[in-house]
């Protein structure tokens, strides 16, 4: 286990202390601290009920913590609302995107923020439409298709997207290449860099180790609810693989073991 | 000049001009996207058949009377498309034509009141029909067709009670709100003037649309398209007008309601409410993720179907210069959402267009209209509008699985 390594530049923009929640007896959450600074990629990583989904869930503004505080940009904010922590500049895709699939990418990037609501500005929100995916150099045909005919891929891409239109300053990403094939995962993780590269702070959450090593630059990994070790990404597997289960001798390890003693 | 900001992309087939246009379209149907196409093929059927058996069908009379029928049970229709958009349905629209009816002949034949007034009053009563509706649904989480359901018997009820043991009410022939219903006609210079404004409208707001695209360095179509379009649809218009002409002309009601769908059309198309039911009608997990107040969305639209039912019902009180029992009863429930489903708005929500209410009425009253002149009894043409119901709902879902299969949601 390694110490945090230096913080890209200045204070975080997001640091989360002491964060506990309690559902009745079971605490889902304890003494969490987590640091995001602005333009770095933070992967926060743990096994089935580790806490990630929790984690989640308290900065996206649906549970209240029972206990600690967050700061955003150095204030102690509240977050008791999905519209707050939107306001707040945390933007949120989950997992199954909630995409309207009879609309077309522009309705979608716009659902909720349409511009000059009684005469809706097409030409306008198309042009920024398109601006802000040639920004991403995102891959998409046409902006005027229904989100049914796009690939997985490309659906996560008008995700994100549409997740940076409220200009945010972090922005949470859960299992963003869980449904993905290798290619469409490659475009995601660049666009994640690209992302990052605009001076946003991102959250992502995953199983996947190759795709964490990839693109974190730092790994938080959680176990039982609790802070279980901060890792760069030059962090081995087998290491990764220890914090996350909690012992060197697990089912994963011996598993390579076996494989590495067949060949 | 750099290629147009939306396309860039090599994958994208360019359908330009009027070969590209065709293309689209063929595409499109053959992918489950419908359209108008089922309405239109279904019109010229129609005709064909009830002209062959009975010549009258198409005497100019015989369609201006149509017209009269589809304004009442349109506009009811009109308001069954809002419901279906956000994925639900309203069952009582016939009970609620029959109370609006059976108000409007109480307050106003027996109690004295203004017609203004009657009318307002039975619109505002099915606003807040709707609006329970809607509250039904949303704080209690039953489910629109129970709700209706019992408002459909609840509100007959009612429409039973007002009326009283007398049973009907006449309204008096001579009045301005029975004219409208029954003879009101447009002046013939008017209507050629009103076939011509579709076909501008369309040219304008196409030319404007496409200059502001040029400008933003987005691809536009080329105008021939935008003039042919405009230009044929004015020439049929006005052979329309011209036809109905040599009868009694185009009634004002059917104006009314051409009108009223010309509204809900740029309310759906145009405005942050009608994107927001068409999200809610998709995907209504996502809608409420992107910040939209789902309840309220269910609240217009129920309380707008309710309101649009009520107005249709008093105006079919115009068009029979009567309150009655019977008023709303019978298969005016079943015809008003046959005509939206029929016209293309989907049963499953998040598709259709107020549009669909217009052709889906013609259709529906062309059938009724032609079993009437073949002097079938009342048993056969509920049999034949069942099936056509049917037929078009089969269209419906065949249509929705190769949409899903193609990717076309």
């Amino acid at each position: 286990m390694t110490d945090s390594p230096k913080s890209p530049r200045g204070a975080p923009i997001l640091s989360l202390r002491g964060i506990s929640k309690t559902f009745g007896a079971v605490s889902a959450l304890t003494d969490i601290e987590l640091d995001i600074h602005a333009g770095e990629v933070v992967a926060l990583v743990g096994d089935n009920g580790a806490g990630k989904s929790t984690l989640v869930k308290v900065l996206a503004g649906v549970h209240r913590p029972s206990a600690g505080t967050i700061r955003v940009g150095g204030q102690e904010v509240t977050l008791d609302s999905p519209a707050r922590a939107m306001q707040l500049g945390i933007a949120t895709v989950y997992q199954d995107l909630a995409l309207c699939e009879n609309l077309d990418v522009v309705a979608n990037l716009f659902l909720g923020h349409e511009l000059s609501p009684w005469n809706l500005d097409e030409v306008a929100m198309e042009v920024r439409a398109w601006t802000l995916l040639q920004e991403l150099a995102a891959r998409i045909p046409s902006v005027r298709e229904p989100i049914a005919s796009l690939s997985g891929g490309q659906r996560q891409t008008v995700a994100i997207a549409r997740s940076l239109l409220l200009d945010p300053r972090i922005i949470m990403l859960d299992e963003p290449t869980a449904a993905l094939g290798v290619a469409q995962t490659a475009e995601v993780l660049n666009l994640i860099e690209r992302v990052r590269d605009r001076g946003l702070g991102v959250i992502m959450i995953s199983h996947n180790m190759e795709d964490v090593r990839a693109v974190a630059d730092r790994i938080v990994v959680l176990r039982l609810g609790r802070n279980n070790g901060i890792f760069d990404r030059s962090a081995s597997h087998q290491e990764l693989v220890a914090a996350i289960t909690g012992a060197n001798d697990n089912s994963v390890s011996r598993r390579m073991e076996r494989k590495e003693a067949r060949t | 000049m750099t290629a147009p900001l939306d396309r860039a992309d090599q994958r994208l087939r360019a359908d330009d001009g009027l070969t590209g246009a065709l293309r689209a379209f063929f595409d499109r149907v053959r992918a489950g996207d419908l359209g108008m196409l089922p309405v239109v093929v279904g019109l010229v059927v129609i005709s064909a058949v009830f002209t062959a058996l009975n010549p009258v069908f198409l005497v100019p009379n015989n369609l201006v009377n149509l017209l009269f029928d589809c304004a009442t049970v349109g506009i009811i229709s009109l308001g069954v498309v809002c419901v279906l958009l956000v994925g639900e349905i309203d069952l009582s629209i016939g009970s609620m034509s029959g109370l609006a009816s059976a108000m409007v002949g109480t307050l106003w034949v027996n109690e004295g009141w203004p017609i203004g007034f009657a009318i307002l009053s039975a619109v505002l009563v099915g606003a807040l029909v709707g609006w329970i509706y809607a509250s039904l649904f949303s704080r209690l989480g039953m489910p629109s067709f129970v709700a209706t359901l019992s408002g459909l018997l609840g509100l007959l009820g009612l429409q039973l009670y007002i009326l009283g043991p007398t049973g009907s009410i006449n309204l008096p022939f001579e009045s301005p709100f029975v004219r409208f219903g029954q003879l009101m006609i447009m002046p013939h210079w008017f209507s050629h003037l009103a076939a011509l404004v579709p076909g501008v409208v369309i040219l304008a707001t196409g030319l404007r649309r496409r200059a502001r695209r040029l400008r933003a360095n987005l691809s536009a179509p080329a105008p021939t398209g935008l003039i042919l379009k405009a230009v044929v649809l004015s020439a049929a218009l006005e052979f329309a007008v011209w036809y109905l002409n040599l009868g009694r002309g185009v009634p004002w009601m059917f104006g009314l309601f051409v009108l009223l769908v010309v509204a809900l059309d740029y309310g759906l198309t145009h405005t942050k409410w009608g994107r927001s039911v068409l999200a809610v009608g998709g995907n209504r997990e996502a809608a409420r993720r992107a910040g939209i107040n789902v309840a309220r969305i269910h609240a217009t639209a129920f309380m707008l179907c309710a309101s649009l039912a009520a107005l249709g019902g008093t105006l079919s009180a115009a068009r029979l210069a009567s309150s009655s029992q019977q008023a709303g009863t019978g298969d005016v429930n079943l015809n008003a959402i046959a005509a939206a489903v029929i016209g293309g708005t989907s049963l499953f929500g998040g598709r259709g267009s107020a549009w669909s209410a217009l052709l889906g009425v013609i259709v529906i009253q062309a059938i009724s209209s032609g079993l009437t002149l073949l002097n079938l009894s009342s048993s056969l043409r509920y049999m034949i509008t069942g099936a056509v119901l049917a037929i078009a709902v089969i269209v419906d879902s065949l249509a929705r699985r190769s949409r899903i299969s193609h990717g076309r949601a």
